[in-house]
């Protein structure tokens, strides 16, 4: 590829995107609630050199019937499943912050990254629908920007627990018997409008010491929040022109927010269909529209780009959002995952070499906040 | 003849606590993950039914300040379960999850996505939060009465019951041709004084269809909550008579229930230590006590009875003359040793007088859990003994040494217990509830007890 600082992420969805998906002979969908179907999924796409996996999650059941794939694992505990198998795919499970502890959330991502050794992300959601809400039945549903406002403190407090612990903390010191040095562990005492968090946490700072953010920019509220606070931000775009302006944007925006742009990749979502023609293409993508017929609403908000064709152009594709940086990266979405998997070695990409998902993203580990010294 | 009684094996992650001998040169890190999956093999190498893995939600303290002789750090429990899944093929996968600081909707979908990645090797050791203390880490905070938590911790398995009963078994149907994935999914309620649950659950049963329920209460409440729902019992009774009036208490409850003994196992937790020869491993075990229970740890037990600073007394001499302070709660986060700090500290320099016994040695000796010291046939023999006299039905065996705390005993103990003809030779099953001789929960709780929680 003519830039291979182009970053490319496939987002695993059960069978695919498509909700029809699990129709296709091979798709596999008989396997989809196991460890084995998750691990072949993410080995295949680490060997075809991607860069990192997006695990979608939800607290909803999909909607649609009979006729669509319904039910999911969560999306943390895939990642954990899958991690042992791999050795450089980043690792980004999507979690929800509107009815989940942070506290909670901030020991199980940064375990993540201990048990990949330092490949863990993390996707940060909300649960808007009135669903989520009522199997929790703590609270009401909430708008976009009491949604958002809640997972920016999320991020804060999972984000400092992250710190809570200088890295040099631990001392094992025989003479006088301690295991820590208790003045390296540090209280967050986070009090904001939805949480209060004491700390520390239980859990040692992890590999990469802030494993990575990311969040999906689709409104104003979630777009305040990617700018002020994600090393990686998802974007739906209708256009190539439409993505680049909207990279812009969020660049300007970034700027504004006293951040380095250069620090924080805009990832432009990519549906994705491969076959040996774009005809070929097209005919299998017509199957699955009819096979869904009825039964699938169309999605909310901005259609995403579509590439259904030969791997071949997805190539030239991705060598255009490069040059013409119309985006830092992408995220494949397949709409059907088993053919997709299956040909994205094809791209021709370089295996994974990279220690951490920091390193590969080229940020560099940062000190603790609460660091009162460089550590040895 | 008829077959002698199985003996059953689990090993506990030495976690946070001063078990972990971590002066010892041969202890590596307590969070690094090749030490959870060493020790999670090691355990599948001998045959084991389960791993277990503690909880904690927040630093202990003492004296008001972060804790600091002990082992400290530990990782999120699903998470290293669901990553020993991948490094594992049998074994049990069993973690403690509190039931205070959890919602069950969330709680049904991490066991079942465990139990699923898992091939059906789950075990949820359900328990309370000891205080408003670990609170101030939820914004649910610590509000929640003693009383209720029990309540809501009854209520939370009977909400996550229901939910992993509201898929039909044959719901998931995958048929390409009829266009048909899975049939529809009931609407789930659960109206319970503590919770107001009405949602579709994600995921269609899971191998084991509920995790196995482990429990660890004691009181007379807690016998008789394990009795009508647990599927293992984990105690600290681990003496020969102490453990056969535990078992006979545990396994007389059964019948109210429906159930049969047979339906609960009684697992004890214990230490171990080994040698080549008997005087060789009491000379181990006295060392690693007294690793265990350095000077300054040695003070810190005694403070945690006396409520008071008594950093000022030589752990290698007599125990303080001075009394107790009257409720005084110094140590945060772990349970607290005694109730009436002035009759267990009268209790203490009796015994220390008796025995003459220095601060330290006292607190060696009135620490110790049950521990199997000798040789490896030995050891067998008494952990063979504990279970075919019906103290036990087998143990959760606690390492002092991580990673590498259980090498040894599989390699001599274990096939000790073989060749008596007391423990397994190769795994029969695939899941959790196979290796400990469980029926499958299911169809049983679907037609009698979840209903109302459905239904309400």
């Amino acid at each position: 590829m003519a830039d291979s600082t182009l970053f490319v992420a496939v987002e695993l969805a059960g069978t695919g995107v498509h909700p029809a998906s699990w129709r296709r002979a091979d798709s596999r969908a008989e396997d989809l609630f196991t460890g084995g179907y998750w691990v072949d999924a993410v080995t295949t796409a680490e060997h075809a050199g991607v860069d990192a996996a997006f695990l979608p999650d939800s607290f909803a059941l999909q909607p649609g019937g009979p006729g669509v794939t319904r039910g999911r694992l969560d999306a943390v505990a895939v990642a954990a499943r899958v991690a042992a198998a791999t050795h450089g795919i980043g690792l980004l499970p999507q979690a929800a912050v509107t009815h989940t502890e942070p506290f909670h959330l901030s020991k199980a991502i940064a375990s993540l990254d201990f048990a990949s050794l330092g490949r863990a992300g993390w996707e940060v959601t909300v649960s808007e629908s009135t669903a989520a809400a009522k199997a929790f039945g703590r609270k009401d549903v909430q708008d976009p920007e009491s949604l958002w406002h809640e997972a920016d403190e999320a991020i804060e407090v999972v984000s400092r627990l992250w710190d809570s612990w200088e890295d040099d903390a631990e001392i094992r010191d025989v003479p006088t018997g301690r295991f820590i040095d208790r003045d390296k562990l540090h209280y967050i005492d986070f009090a904001g409008d939805n949480f209060s968090v004491k700390g520390p946490s239980i859990t040692p700072r992890s590999p990469q010491g802030q494993p990575i953010v990311a969040v999906r920019a689709t409104d104003p509220a979630s777009t305040a929040v990617a700018v002020r606070r994600a090393d990686l931000i998802r974007i739906s775009a209708a256009s190539p022109a439409a993505a680049r302006a909207r990279r812009e944007d969020l660049r300007t925006a970034l700027r504004a927010a006293d951040r380095d742009p250069d620090t924080v990749r805009v990832l432009l979502d990519l549906d994705i269909h491969l076959a040996d023609s774009v005809a070929a293409a097209a005919t299998e993508v017509l199957e699955l529209d009819q096979w869904a017929a009825p039964a699938s609403a169309p999605r909310a908000g901005t259609a995403p780009l579509r590439h259904l064709g030969t791997t071949s152009g997805l190539w030239r594709l991705l060598d255009e959002i490069a040059a013409d940086r119309i985006a830092d990266g992408v995220v494949l979405r397949p709409l059907a995952a088993q053919p997709a998997l299956a040909r994205l070695a094809e791209l021709g990409r370089n295996p994974l070499t990279a220690s951490t998902f920091r390193h590969r993203l080229g940020l560099p580990r940062p000190l603790s906040r609460y660091a009162t010294a460089p550590s040895n | 003849m008829t077959p002698r009684k199985q003996v059953h094996l689990a090993a506990h992650f030495p976690g946070v606590n001063n078990t972990t001998v971590w002066a010892d040169p041969d202890s590596k890190s307590q969070i690094d993950f090749s030490s959870f999956a060493h020790l999670a093999r090691t355990a599948e190498r001998g045959l084991f039914d389960f791993f277990f893995l503690a909880e904690g939600l927040r630093l202990r303290e003492h004296r008001d300040r972060i804790h600091d002789l002990d082992v400290v750090g530990r990782p999120d429990t699903f998470t290293v379960l669901n990553a020993l899944a991948g490094v594992t093929e049998k074994l049990g996968l069993a973690g403690t999850i509190n039931t205070t600081f959890n919602e069950p909707f969330e709680l049904a979908k991490q066991f079942a996505s465990l139990d699923h990645l898992s091939g059906g090797r789950a075990a949820w050791n359900a328990v309370t939060s000891s205080d408003a203390f670990t609170g101030e880490n939820f914004r649910r905070g610590g509000y929640l009465e003693h009383s209720q938590r029990y309540q809501r911790a009854a209520e939370v398995v009977q909400a996550t019951r229901a939910l992993w009963d509201s898929w039909p078994d044959d719901a998931l149907v995958v048929d390409r041709a009829a266009g048909v994935f899975a049939h529809d999914v009931p609407e789930t309620q659960v109206r319970t004084s503590q919770f107001d649950i009405t949602g579709r659950f994600v995921l269609p049963p899971s191998p084991q269809g509920y995790p196995v329920q482990l429990q660890a209460g004691d009181s007379d409440d807690g016998r008789e909550f394990g009795a009508a729902t647990a599927d293992a019992i984990f105690t600290g009774h681990g003496t020969l008579e102490a453990g056969q009036r535990f078992y006979a208490d545990l396994k007389g409850r059964l019948a109210k229930y429906g159930r049969t003994p047979d339906e609960l196992k009684i697992l004890p937790a214990a230490t171990f230590v080994l040698g080549d020869t008997e005087a060789d491993a009491h000379d181990r075990a006295r060392h690693i006590r007294l690793q265990q229970v350095g000077p300054q740890t040695a003070i810190a037990f005694l403070e945690q009875v006396w409520g008071r600073d008594l950093s000022g007394y030589d752990p290698d001499g007599p125990l303080p003359e001075v009394e107790p302070a009257d409720n005084v709660d110094i140590t945060r986060g772990r349970v607290r040793h005694a109730k009436d700090p002035r009759a267990v500290a009268q209790a203490w320099r009796a015994k220390a007088e008796a025995e003459n016994l220095t601060i330290r040695e006292l607190i060696i000796e009135v620490t110790a859990r049950q521990q199997f010291v000798g040789t490896p046939a030995q050891v067998a023999a008494q952990i063979d003994e504990h279970v075919q006299a019906d103290a036990a039905d087998g143990f959760i065996l606690v390492p002092h040494l991580t990673p590498g705390g259980l090498d040894e005993f599989v390699d001599r103990v274990v096939p000790e217990l073989q060749e008596r003809g007391s423990f397994r030779t190769e795994y029969t099953g695939s899941t959790l509830r196979d290796h400990l001789g469980l029926r499958p929960p299911r169809t049983a709780h679907r037609s009698t007890a979840h209903e109302g929680a459905r239904a309400s």
